[in-house]
């Protein structure tokens, strides 16, 4: 996973690594055993855990991406979203769980990028689950710093006459970037904008 | 807990591990106690975490800002241009008024 | 500028640091993994009301950085929950011990 995975502009990295099976590991024993412990003390039960891991695989980047297509053709919605995004998020059925969430416009002027330096603060109801590397410590170390040379990782480079604002996702707040419209929509529908609207351009590491 | 601060305020973060021994959890990273930054807005006013995370109530809730700090001046060898920005929530009583 | 002499920085607390290039991988997750998220999510829910987040963070803060740095992310969840479980008197170390060696012994592992 080195240099030319760098150049990739796409949101899912090719040649996934196979990961081993860990689910004898000393870890997914405990992680095993914690929860049947519970359930067998009532704390909740098997169907419980069922229904919430579907209820997690519901949630997805298009959750959010519904949001900017809305956004990029409704005026007053775009409004809405900038000014209350677990609102406009209401709108369209998506529940944040009480969650504040503040919508981030990247424009000619202004591009914007997530991290949470000190865990993993994400906005999963309307993202999904968040990808390893925005865990990771290098993503979360760096970016803070050095957060032009890190987003030319991802293949995405920010000209010198653009601010370039970091936000760090430290407390109560989730964020979610409304990416620059593509160039030659206009003739899209909302369906076919909202396709356009990928994971990464969500959390500001990549362009539309 | 009263709100003390209003967009565009020149404020400075605390470092109250230094300042008067706090230990524990704690939500202000290092990286921007000592710093001087302005308030881009009031969030809300949300549980302390300092107690929150030991199982305390975490009163006084706490006003919540997102503070907007210049990267230039949080690193000094930062090589983007100055008018590149950060922003990160901190809880109002990390901050102080900035010495004018 | 700074007039404070910080302490040396908590392991989580990775700002400013620089641990190379990004991994660019998302990531793909075990059934074991999805389940601790699920369970971290109905012990914080109302209905339930067990555990913050807030907690969670903390447990992992105090995991020691040598754990913090060798367990996946949700390895980090399990351990900061069975933790927090046991110091709020909900679980027994000993129950828990039981039942891995229950599920041990299920799986044909060696005890």
């Amino acid at each position: 996973m080195t240099q030319d995975h760098h150049a990739h502009h796409h949101d899912h990295s090719h040649d996934p690594i196979e990961a081993p099976d860990t689910s004898n590991s000393d870890t997914a024993l405990l992680a095993d055993a914690l929860r049947l412990v519970l359930i067998e003390k009532g704390g909740f039960s098997a169907q419980d855990v069922q229904d919430q891991l579907t209820l997690m695989e519901g949630r997805s980047d298009r959750n959010g991406a519904a949001m900017i297509a809305r956004a990029w053709v409704d005026a007053d919605y775009k409004a809405a979203l900038l000014a209350n995004g677990k609102e406009a998020a209401k709108t369209l059925g998506h529940d944040t769980k009480g969650t504040p969430l503040v919508v981030l416009e990247n424009t000619e002027d202004v591009h914007n990028v997530v991290v949470c330096t000190l865990c993993s603060c994400y906005p999963v109801t309307l993202l999904g689950p968040s990808p390893e590397w925005y865990k990771s410590k290098a993503y979360r170390g760096r970016v803070v710093r050095d957060p032009r040379s890190v987003l030319r990782e991802f293949g995405t480079d920010i000209g010198n006459g653009r601010e370039v604002r970091v936000h760090d996702s430290t407390a109560d707040m989730r964020y979610m970037i409304l990416p620059k419209r593509p160039p030659e929509t206009d003739h899209l529908s909302e369906a076919e904008l909202a396709a356009l609207v990928t994971r990464n351009g969500l959390i500001g590491v990549t362009e539309l | 807990m009263a709100v003390r601060f209003t967009t565009g305020d020149r404020v400075t973060v605390r470092d109250l591990e230094a300042e008067e021994g706090l230990r524990g959890h704690m939500r202000a990273p290092v990286y921007c106690r000592g710093m001087t930054g302005e308030i881009e807005r009031l969030c809300g006013t949300f549980g302390n975490p300092e107690t929150l995370a030991y199982g305390g109530d975490g009163q006084p809730a706490q006003p919540l800002y997102r503070v907007r700090f210049q990267q230039s001046q949080l690193w000094p060898d930062y090589t983007g241009p100055t008018r590149d920005s950060i922003e990160i929530e901190v809880y109002q009583h990390w901050l102080k008024a900035a010495q004018p | 500028m700074t007039d404070s002499t910080f302490q040396s920085k908590a392991y989580h607390d990775v700002g400013g640091d620089d641990f190379g290039p990004i991994p660019l991988h998302d990531g793909d997750y075990q059934l074991w993994e999805r389940r601790v998220d699920a369970m971290m999510r109905l012990l914080s829910s109302p209905s339930v009301g067990l555990m913050r987040v807030d907690e969670l963070r903390r447990g992992i803060e105090t995991l020691g950085e040598a754990t913090y740095n060798a367990e996946p992310y949700y390895g980090k969840w399990a351990r900061s929950l069975a933790a927090i479980m046991i110091e709020k008197g909900v679980l027994s170390c000993s129950e828990l011990d039981a039942k891995i060696e229950e599920l041990r012994a299920e799986r044909g592992l060696e005890p």
